[in-house]
Protein backbone atom coordinates (compact mmCIF):
# COMPACT_ATOMS: atom_id res chain seq x y z
CA UNK A 1 0.00 0.00 0.00
CA UNK A 2 1.37 3.14 -0.72
CA UNK A 3 1.09 5.97 1.47
CA UNK A 4 0.41 9.69 0.60
CA UNK A 5 1.91 11.88 3.52
CA UNK A 6 1.36 15.54 3.86
CA UNK A 7 2.67 17.45 6.07
CA UNK A 8 3.48 21.21 6.90
CA UNK A 9 3.30 23.19 9.02
CA UNK A 10 2.32 27.32 9.87
CA UNK A 11 1.45 29.24 6.97
CA UNK A 12 1.33 32.98 7.21
CA UNK A 13 -1.46 35.38 5.56
CA UNK A 14 -2.12 38.79 6.49
CA UNK A 15 -1.99 39.31 9.94
CA UNK A 16 -0.94 36.32 11.35
CA UNK A 17 -1.32 32.73 11.04
CA UNK A 18 -4.19 30.94 9.29
CA UNK A 19 -2.92 27.36 9.55
CA UNK A 20 -1.03 26.05 12.87
CA UNK A 21 1.09 22.81 13.01
CA UNK A 22 -1.20 20.44 10.83
CA UNK A 23 0.10 17.49 10.09
CA UNK A 24 -1.27 14.65 8.97
CA UNK A 25 -1.14 11.45 7.04
CA UNK A 26 -3.78 9.43 4.48
CA UNK A 27 -3.13 5.72 2.99
CA UNK A 28 -3.86 4.94 -0.38
CA UNK A 29 -7.58 4.93 -0.91
CA UNK A 30 -8.63 6.56 2.28
CA UNK A 31 -10.77 9.09 2.69
CA UNK A 32 -9.67 11.97 5.16
CA UNK A 33 -12.80 14.46 6.22
CA UNK A 34 -11.87 17.71 7.98
CA UNK A 35 -14.45 19.61 9.45
CA UNK A 36 -14.06 22.92 11.50
CA UNK A 37 -15.98 26.08 11.22
CA UNK A 38 -16.17 28.75 8.49
CA UNK A 39 -13.02 30.72 7.89
CA UNK A 40 -11.00 28.79 9.81
CA UNK A 41 -8.63 28.16 6.78
CA UNK A 42 -9.89 24.95 5.78
CA UNK A 43 -9.71 26.13 1.64
CA UNK A 44 -6.44 27.41 2.02
CA UNK A 45 -4.66 24.16 3.49
CA UNK A 46 -6.68 22.44 0.63
CA UNK A 47 -4.90 25.25 -1.74
CA UNK A 48 -1.55 24.45 -0.39
CA UNK A 49 -2.40 20.77 -0.66
CA UNK A 50 -3.03 20.71 -4.46
CA UNK A 51 -0.19 22.82 -4.99
CA UNK A 52 -2.09 26.35 -5.73
CA UNK A 53 -0.52 28.63 -3.16
CA UNK A 54 3.39 28.20 -2.24
CA UNK A 55 3.54 30.30 -0.22
CA UNK A 56 3.66 28.29 3.12
CA UNK A 57 6.67 26.95 5.88
CA UNK A 58 6.44 22.67 5.69
CA UNK A 59 6.43 20.44 2.76
CA UNK A 60 3.56 18.51 0.83
CA UNK A 61 4.35 15.14 -0.58
CA UNK A 62 1.65 13.87 -2.83
CA UNK A 63 0.81 11.04 -4.68
CA UNK A 64 2.49 10.59 -8.02
CA UNK A 65 0.11 11.09 -10.38
CA UNK A 66 -3.09 13.32 -11.58
CA UNK A 67 -5.03 16.10 -9.02
CA UNK A 68 -8.94 15.88 -9.01
CA UNK A 69 -10.16 18.70 -8.17
CA UNK A 70 -14.13 20.19 -6.82
CA UNK A 71 -14.05 23.57 -6.07
CA UNK A 72 -16.66 25.26 -3.74
CA UNK A 73 -18.04 27.24 -6.67
CA UNK A 74 -18.33 24.47 -9.64
CA UNK A 75 -15.74 26.28 -12.39
CA UNK A 76 -16.66 25.24 -15.33
CA UNK A 77 -16.38 26.68 -18.40
CA UNK A 78 -19.46 28.42 -19.73
CA UNK A 79 -18.25 27.82 -23.08
CA UNK A 80 -17.99 25.00 -23.51
CA UNK A 81 -20.69 21.76 -22.90
CA UNK A 82 -21.04 19.64 -19.83
CA UNK A 83 -18.87 17.18 -22.41
CA UNK A 84 -16.84 19.32 -23.87
CA UNK A 85 -16.09 20.26 -20.28
CA UNK A 86 -14.61 16.93 -19.10
CA UNK A 87 -12.86 15.83 -22.50
CA UNK A 88 -10.48 18.88 -22.22
CA UNK A 89 -9.87 18.15 -18.71
CA UNK A 90 -9.75 14.80 -19.01
CA UNK A 91 -8.57 13.93 -23.05
CA UNK A 92 -7.69 10.27 -22.65
CA UNK A 93 -11.05 9.08 -21.34
CA UNK A 94 -12.04 5.85 -21.92
CA UNK A 95 -15.74 6.24 -23.84
CA UNK A 96 -17.68 3.58 -21.20
CA UNK A 97 -16.45 4.86 -18.01
CA UNK A 98 -17.44 8.35 -19.37
CA UNK A 99 -20.74 7.21 -20.29
CA UNK A 100 -20.65 5.19 -16.74
CA UNK A 101 -20.10 7.97 -14.84
CA UNK A 102 -22.40 10.68 -16.20
CA UNK A 103 -25.06 7.61 -15.71
CA UNK A 104 -23.79 7.64 -11.94
CA UNK A 105 -24.56 11.15 -11.33
CA UNK A 106 -27.38 11.55 -13.45
CA UNK A 107 -25.99 13.75 -16.07
CA UNK A 108 -26.31 11.55 -19.25
CA UNK A 109 -29.16 13.71 -20.82
CA UNK A 110 -27.41 17.19 -19.92
CA UNK A 111 -23.90 16.16 -21.45
CA UNK A 112 -24.61 18.43 -25.17
CA UNK A 113 -26.04 21.75 -22.66
CA UNK A 114 -23.90 24.34 -21.54
CA UNK A 115 -23.25 24.97 -18.06
CA UNK A 116 -25.15 28.24 -17.93
CA UNK A 117 -28.21 25.69 -18.42
CA UNK A 118 -27.57 23.70 -15.43
CA UNK A 119 -29.01 24.73 -11.72
CA UNK A 120 -26.34 24.83 -9.36
CA UNK A 121 -26.80 21.11 -8.28
CA UNK A 122 -26.22 19.99 -11.64
CA UNK A 123 -23.03 21.82 -12.03
CA UNK A 124 -21.83 20.74 -9.23
CA UNK A 125 -22.39 17.10 -10.30
CA UNK A 126 -20.44 18.07 -13.47
CA UNK A 127 -17.71 19.45 -10.83
CA UNK A 128 -17.60 16.00 -9.40
CA UNK A 129 -17.74 14.05 -13.02
CA UNK A 130 -14.62 16.09 -14.23
CA UNK A 131 -12.48 15.32 -11.06
CA UNK A 132 -13.57 11.63 -11.15
CA UNK A 133 -12.61 11.53 -14.90
CA UNK A 134 -8.95 12.30 -14.57
CA UNK A 135 -8.69 9.30 -12.63
CA UNK A 136 -6.89 10.75 -9.96
CA UNK A 137 -4.46 9.74 -7.29
CA UNK A 138 -5.57 12.31 -5.18
CA UNK A 139 -9.17 13.87 -4.93
CA UNK A 140 -9.15 17.19 -3.39
CA UNK A 141 -13.25 18.49 -2.21
CA UNK A 142 -14.05 21.91 -1.13
CA UNK A 143 -17.30 21.49 0.59
CA UNK A 144 -18.58 20.46 -2.32
CA UNK A 145 -22.29 20.15 -1.35
CA UNK A 146 -22.35 23.62 0.16
CA UNK A 147 -25.76 25.67 -0.72
CA UNK A 148 -27.89 22.83 -2.17
CA UNK A 149 -30.97 21.58 -0.57
CA UNK A 150 -30.51 19.08 2.18
CA UNK A 151 -32.23 16.24 0.30
CA UNK A 152 -30.32 16.92 -2.92
CA UNK A 153 -27.07 17.09 -0.97
CA UNK A 154 -27.77 13.96 0.90
CA UNK A 155 -28.54 12.25 -2.39
CA UNK A 156 -25.23 13.67 -4.33
CA UNK A 157 -23.15 12.46 -0.98
CA UNK A 158 -23.88 9.09 -1.52
CA UNK A 159 -23.15 9.13 -5.59
CA UNK A 160 -20.29 10.24 -4.20
CA UNK A 161 -19.43 7.22 -1.30
CA UNK A 162 -20.39 5.00 -4.17
CA UNK A 163 -18.22 6.58 -6.57
CA UNK A 164 -14.67 6.30 -3.86
CA UNK A 165 -16.10 2.85 -2.61
CA UNK A 166 -16.16 1.48 -6.60
CA UNK A 167 -12.36 2.96 -7.45
CA UNK A 168 -10.17 3.58 -4.44
CA UNK A 169 -8.67 7.24 -4.47
CA UNK A 170 -6.62 9.11 -1.78
CA UNK A 171 -9.66 11.85 -0.85
CA UNK A 172 -9.47 15.13 1.15
CA UNK A 173 -12.90 16.14 1.65
CA UNK A 174 -12.96 19.57 3.62
CA UNK A 175 -17.06 20.33 5.11
CA UNK A 176 -18.23 22.08 7.70
CA UNK A 177 -20.62 19.40 7.97
CA UNK A 178 -20.66 16.74 10.28
CA UNK A 179 -22.93 14.41 8.87
CA UNK A 180 -21.15 14.57 5.84
CA UNK A 181 -17.95 13.97 7.16
CA UNK A 182 -19.28 11.15 9.23
CA UNK A 183 -21.08 9.40 6.16
CA UNK A 184 -17.88 9.28 3.68
CA UNK A 185 -14.69 9.89 5.69
CA UNK A 186 -12.37 6.65 6.87
CA UNK A 187 -10.64 9.24 8.97
CA UNK A 188 -11.92 12.04 10.20
CA UNK A 189 -10.30 15.29 11.63
CA UNK A 190 -11.33 18.04 14.00
CA UNK A 191 -10.19 21.34 13.26
CA UNK A 192 -9.77 24.54 15.57
CA UNK A 193 -11.14 27.96 14.63
CA UNK A 194 -8.54 30.39 12.92
CA UNK A 195 -5.30 29.57 13.39
CA UNK A 196 -6.73 25.97 12.47
CA UNK A 197 -5.13 23.46 14.06
CA UNK A 198 -6.19 19.41 14.34
CA UNK A 199 -8.41 19.03 17.86
CA UNK A 200 -8.62 15.41 17.00
CA UNK A 201 -7.95 12.47 14.80
CA UNK A 202 -10.82 10.04 14.52
CA UNK A 203 -10.41 6.88 12.69
CA UNK A 204 -13.81 4.84 11.19
CA UNK A 205 -13.37 1.30 11.09
CA UNK A 206 -17.02 0.25 9.35
CA UNK A 207 -17.11 0.64 6.02
CA UNK A 208 -18.69 3.25 4.38
CA UNK A 209 -21.62 1.16 2.80
CA UNK A 210 -22.77 -0.39 5.72
CA UNK A 211 -22.89 3.13 7.74
CA UNK A 212 -26.58 3.35 8.94
CA UNK A 213 -28.43 6.59 9.95
CA UNK A 214 -28.10 5.49 13.56
CA UNK A 215 -24.33 4.61 13.21
CA UNK A 216 -23.60 8.06 11.80
CA UNK A 217 -25.90 9.51 14.62
CA UNK A 218 -23.38 7.92 17.44
CA UNK A 219 -20.35 9.00 15.46
CA UNK A 220 -21.53 12.52 15.58
CA UNK A 221 -22.44 11.93 19.43
CA UNK A 222 -18.54 10.75 20.43
CA UNK A 223 -17.45 13.43 17.91
CA UNK A 224 -19.13 16.12 19.69
CA UNK A 225 -17.82 14.94 23.13
CA UNK A 226 -14.38 15.37 22.24
CA UNK A 227 -15.37 18.91 20.23
CA UNK A 228 -17.30 20.64 23.07
CA UNK A 229 -16.50 24.11 21.67
CA UNK A 230 -17.91 23.43 18.45
CA UNK A 231 -21.94 24.51 17.87
CA UNK B 1 -38.36 47.59 -41.07
CA UNK B 2 -37.08 50.62 -39.19
CA UNK B 3 -33.50 50.16 -40.59
CA UNK B 4 -34.54 50.35 -44.03
CA UNK B 5 -36.51 53.46 -43.58
CA UNK B 6 -33.50 54.85 -41.67
CA UNK B 7 -31.46 53.98 -45.00
CA UNK B 8 -34.24 55.61 -47.30
CA UNK B 9 -34.29 58.53 -45.41
CA UNK B 10 -30.51 58.55 -45.84
CA UNK B 11 -31.31 58.93 -49.37
CA UNK B 12 -34.10 60.97 -49.55
CA UNK B 13 -32.04 63.93 -47.62
CA UNK B 14 -28.91 63.07 -50.15
CA UNK B 15 -31.10 63.99 -52.92
CA UNK B 16 -32.32 67.06 -51.60
CA UNK B 17 -28.88 68.09 -50.62
CA UNK B 18 -27.88 67.33 -54.13
CA UNK B 19 -30.26 69.37 -55.52
CA UNK B 20 -29.83 72.32 -53.35
CA UNK B 21 -26.28 72.06 -53.44
CA UNK B 22 -25.68 71.46 -57.15
CA UNK B 23 -24.75 68.82 -59.17
CA UNK B 24 -21.00 70.24 -59.18
CA UNK B 25 -20.56 69.84 -55.08
CA UNK B 26 -23.08 67.41 -54.31
CA UNK B 27 -24.14 64.46 -56.89
CA UNK B 28 -27.21 62.88 -56.31
CA UNK B 29 -27.01 59.02 -55.66
CA UNK B 30 -28.25 58.46 -58.89
CA UNK B 31 -24.82 60.08 -60.88
CA UNK B 32 -22.43 58.30 -58.21
CA UNK B 33 -24.01 55.26 -58.77
CA UNK B 34 -23.76 55.40 -62.37
CA UNK B 35 -19.72 56.42 -61.80
CA UNK B 36 -19.05 53.25 -59.12
CA UNK B 37 -20.65 50.92 -62.72
CA UNK B 38 -18.85 52.90 -65.02
CA UNK B 39 -15.33 52.16 -63.38
CA UNK B 40 -16.07 48.99 -62.35
CA UNK B 41 -17.00 47.69 -65.93
CA UNK B 42 -13.63 49.78 -66.32
CA UNK B 43 -12.34 46.99 -64.10
CA UNK B 44 -10.26 49.88 -62.03
CA UNK B 45 -13.12 49.79 -59.02
CA UNK B 46 -11.84 46.47 -58.23
CA UNK B 47 -8.47 46.77 -58.65
CA UNK B 48 -8.18 49.68 -56.55
CA UNK B 49 -10.94 48.29 -53.99
CA UNK B 50 -8.59 44.94 -54.12
CA UNK B 51 -5.41 46.78 -53.12
CA UNK B 52 -7.00 48.75 -50.16
CA UNK B 53 -8.73 46.19 -49.01
CA UNK B 54 -5.27 43.62 -49.22
CA UNK B 55 -3.60 46.42 -46.80
CA UNK B 56 -6.53 46.78 -44.55
CA UNK B 57 -6.47 43.10 -43.89
CA UNK B 58 -2.59 42.91 -43.69
CA UNK B 59 -2.35 46.20 -41.16
CA UNK B 60 -5.30 44.47 -39.58
CA UNK B 61 -4.20 41.49 -38.78
CA UNK B 62 -0.58 42.39 -37.83
CA UNK B 63 -1.62 44.81 -35.17
CA UNK B 64 -3.92 42.35 -33.92
CA UNK B 65 -1.44 39.33 -33.13
CA UNK B 66 1.09 41.54 -31.94
CA UNK B 67 -1.85 43.85 -29.88
CA UNK B 68 -3.07 40.67 -28.05
CA UNK B 69 0.29 39.28 -27.36
CA UNK B 70 1.70 42.57 -25.65
CA UNK B 71 -2.24 43.45 -24.04
CA UNK B 72 -2.25 39.61 -22.60
CA UNK B 73 1.09 40.21 -21.18
CA UNK B 74 0.80 43.81 -19.99
CA UNK B 75 -2.43 42.73 -18.17
CA UNK B 76 -0.80 39.26 -16.33
CA UNK B 77 2.80 40.61 -15.81
CA UNK B 78 2.49 44.02 -13.38
CA UNK B 79 6.31 44.61 -14.32
CA UNK B 80 5.39 44.37 -17.91
CA UNK B 81 2.89 46.34 -17.60
CA UNK B 82 4.36 49.17 -15.83
CA UNK B 83 7.23 49.13 -18.06
CA UNK B 84 5.18 49.41 -21.10
CA UNK B 85 2.79 51.96 -20.08
CA UNK B 86 4.54 54.92 -21.51
CA UNK B 87 5.19 53.65 -24.95
CA UNK B 88 1.55 53.26 -24.66
CA UNK B 89 0.57 56.07 -23.87
CA UNK B 90 3.31 57.73 -26.52
CA UNK B 91 2.09 55.73 -29.18
CA UNK B 92 -1.76 56.60 -28.33
CA UNK B 93 -1.42 60.19 -28.56
CA UNK B 94 1.26 59.90 -31.87
CA UNK B 95 -0.95 61.45 -34.91
CA UNK B 96 -1.54 59.11 -37.08
CA UNK B 97 -0.19 61.40 -40.25
CA UNK B 98 2.68 61.67 -38.21
CA UNK B 99 3.14 57.96 -37.97
CA UNK B 100 2.62 57.52 -41.54
CA UNK B 101 5.01 60.64 -43.09
CA UNK B 102 7.80 58.94 -41.00
CA UNK B 103 7.12 55.82 -41.99
CA UNK B 104 7.60 56.58 -45.54
CA UNK B 105 10.40 59.15 -44.93
CA UNK B 106 12.38 55.79 -42.76
CA UNK B 107 11.21 53.30 -45.08
CA UNK B 108 10.67 54.81 -48.32
CA UNK B 109 7.22 55.01 -50.25
CA UNK B 110 6.74 50.84 -49.65
CA UNK B 111 4.55 48.86 -49.11
CA UNK B 112 6.01 47.48 -46.12
CA UNK B 113 6.54 50.87 -44.88
CA UNK B 114 2.94 51.71 -45.53
CA UNK B 115 1.47 48.95 -44.00
CA UNK B 116 3.31 49.22 -40.68
CA UNK B 117 2.46 52.70 -40.46
CA UNK B 118 -1.12 51.50 -40.18
CA UNK B 119 -0.22 48.69 -37.83
CA UNK B 120 1.19 51.03 -35.81
CA UNK B 121 -1.36 53.04 -35.49
CA UNK B 122 -4.02 50.29 -34.91
CA UNK B 123 -1.79 48.68 -32.11
CA UNK B 124 -1.75 50.95 -29.25
CA UNK B 125 -5.61 51.13 -28.90
CA UNK B 126 -5.84 46.91 -29.14
CA UNK B 127 -2.99 46.37 -26.51
CA UNK B 128 -5.32 48.61 -24.64
CA UNK B 129 -8.56 46.54 -25.18
CA UNK B 130 -7.13 43.52 -24.49
CA UNK B 131 -4.72 44.25 -21.30
CA UNK B 132 -8.41 44.75 -19.97
CA UNK B 133 -9.83 41.71 -20.96
CA UNK B 134 -6.30 40.14 -19.36
CA UNK B 135 -7.03 41.93 -16.31
CA UNK B 136 -10.65 40.55 -16.50
CA UNK B 137 -9.72 36.85 -16.47
CA UNK B 138 -10.94 34.65 -13.79
CA UNK B 139 -8.25 33.29 -11.30
CA UNK B 140 -10.55 30.83 -10.33
CA UNK B 141 -10.75 28.97 -13.88
CA UNK B 142 -7.23 29.66 -13.98
CA UNK B 143 -6.99 27.70 -10.87
CA UNK B 144 -8.92 24.79 -12.10
CA UNK B 145 -6.60 24.52 -15.23
CA UNK B 146 -3.81 24.52 -12.72
CA UNK B 147 -4.99 21.81 -10.48
CA UNK B 148 -6.33 19.60 -13.22
CA UNK B 149 -2.44 19.99 -15.09
CA UNK B 150 -3.72 21.58 -18.34
CA UNK B 151 -1.30 22.26 -20.97
CA UNK B 152 -0.39 25.22 -22.01
CA UNK B 153 -1.78 25.74 -25.58
CA UNK B 154 -5.34 24.06 -24.58
CA UNK B 155 -5.47 26.18 -21.10
CA UNK B 156 -4.71 29.36 -23.53
CA UNK B 157 -7.66 28.18 -26.25
CA UNK B 158 -10.06 27.03 -24.22
CA UNK B 159 -9.82 28.87 -20.93
CA UNK B 160 -8.13 32.47 -21.49
CA UNK B 161 -9.38 32.64 -25.42
CA UNK B 162 -13.72 32.67 -24.75
CA UNK B 163 -12.92 34.99 -22.31
CA UNK B 164 -10.74 37.70 -24.00
CA UNK B 165 -13.53 37.13 -26.82
CA UNK B 166 -15.89 40.01 -26.21
CA UNK B 167 -12.49 42.22 -26.01
CA UNK B 168 -11.18 40.90 -28.59
CA UNK B 169 -14.48 41.52 -30.64
CA UNK B 170 -14.34 44.78 -29.68
CA UNK B 171 -10.46 45.83 -31.03
CA UNK B 172 -11.38 44.29 -33.82
CA UNK B 173 -14.73 46.21 -34.19
CA UNK B 174 -13.30 49.47 -33.52
CA UNK B 175 -10.19 48.31 -35.39
CA UNK B 176 -11.46 47.82 -38.83
CA UNK B 177 -12.91 51.16 -38.82
CA UNK B 178 -9.95 52.81 -37.68
CA UNK B 179 -7.55 50.79 -39.97
CA UNK B 180 -9.58 51.75 -42.93
CA UNK B 181 -9.62 55.23 -42.30
CA UNK B 182 -5.62 55.40 -41.91
CA UNK B 183 -5.16 53.00 -45.13
CA UNK B 184 -6.61 55.80 -47.24
CA UNK B 185 -3.93 58.32 -45.91
CA UNK B 186 -1.47 56.40 -46.63
CA UNK B 187 -2.40 55.36 -49.91
CA UNK B 188 -2.62 59.08 -50.61
CA UNK B 189 0.49 60.06 -49.46
CA UNK B 190 2.64 57.32 -51.30
CA UNK B 191 0.80 54.51 -52.68
CA UNK B 192 0.30 54.08 -57.01
CA UNK B 193 -3.04 52.65 -56.35
CA UNK B 194 -6.29 51.61 -53.57
CA UNK B 195 -9.07 53.75 -52.80
CA UNK B 196 -7.23 56.79 -50.78
CA UNK B 197 -4.97 57.34 -54.13
CA UNK B 198 -7.85 57.47 -56.16
CA UNK B 199 -9.44 60.03 -53.69
CA UNK B 200 -6.09 62.23 -54.31
CA UNK B 201 -6.82 62.09 -57.67
CA UNK B 202 -10.21 63.14 -57.93
CA UNK B 203 -9.30 65.72 -55.05
CA UNK B 204 -7.16 67.10 -57.52
CA UNK B 205 -9.63 67.25 -60.08
CA UNK B 206 -12.26 68.71 -57.50
CA UNK B 207 -14.43 65.18 -58.94
CA UNK B 208 -16.56 65.03 -56.17
CA UNK B 209 -18.74 61.91 -57.98
CA UNK B 210 -15.73 59.98 -58.23
CA UNK B 211 -14.52 60.84 -54.49
CA UNK B 212 -18.10 59.63 -53.46
CA UNK B 213 -18.33 56.39 -55.60
CA UNK B 214 -14.93 55.03 -54.12
CA UNK B 215 -15.50 55.82 -50.59
CA UNK B 216 -18.86 54.58 -50.58
CA UNK B 217 -17.98 51.51 -52.52
CA UNK B 218 -15.31 50.98 -49.83
CA UNK B 219 -17.82 51.70 -46.93
CA UNK B 220 -20.14 48.96 -48.48
CA UNK B 221 -17.17 46.58 -48.26
CA UNK B 222 -16.34 47.17 -45.32
CA UNK B 223 -20.55 46.95 -44.12
CA UNK B 224 -20.43 43.34 -45.78
CA UNK B 225 -17.30 42.18 -43.88
CA UNK B 226 -18.95 43.26 -40.78
CA UNK B 227 -22.49 41.67 -41.33
CA UNK B 228 -20.58 38.08 -42.98
CA UNK B 229 -17.75 37.86 -40.79
CA UNK B 230 -17.44 39.73 -37.87
CA UNK B 231 -21.35 39.04 -36.99
CA UNK B 232 -21.73 35.48 -37.74
CA UNK B 233 -18.51 34.76 -35.80
CA UNK B 234 -19.60 36.88 -32.35
CA UNK B 235 -22.63 35.04 -32.87
CA UNK B 236 -21.21 31.52 -32.90
CA UNK B 237 -18.70 32.40 -30.15
CA UNK B 238 -21.28 33.67 -27.86
CA UNK B 239 -23.67 30.93 -28.54
CA UNK B 240 -23.40 29.42 -24.57
CA UNK B 241 -24.66 32.87 -23.62
CA UNK B 242 -28.01 33.15 -26.42
CA UNK B 243 -29.75 29.74 -25.08
CA UNK B 244 -31.57 30.34 -21.97
CA UNK B 245 -31.51 28.79 -18.46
Amino acid sequence: MRIARKAFVSSSGEGGDVLRDIAFTLAHGEVGAFVGPSGCGKTTMLRIVAGLDTEFDGAVARPPGAIGMVFQEPRLLPWRTVDDNIRLIAPHVDEAKLAALFDTLGLATHRAHFPGELSLGLARRVALARAFAVEPRLLILDEPFTSLDQPLAVRLRDELAMLVDRRPVTTLLVTHDLDEAARLADRLFLLSARPARILAEVPIQQPRAARAPADIAALKAAIARQQPTSG
Amino acid sequence: MLRLLSLALFFATWMLGASLAGEQMLPGPVAVASAILGEARSGALFLHLGATLARVLLAFALAMTIGTALGLVMGRVPAADRLGDPWLLILLNLPALVVVVLAYIWGGLTEAAAIAAVAVNKLPTAIVTVREGARALDPGLDEMARVFAMPRWRTFRHVVLPQLFPYLAAAARTGLSLVWKIVLVVELLGRPNGVGFEIGIAFQLFDVTRILAYALSFTAVVLAIETFLVQPLERRASRWRLRPA
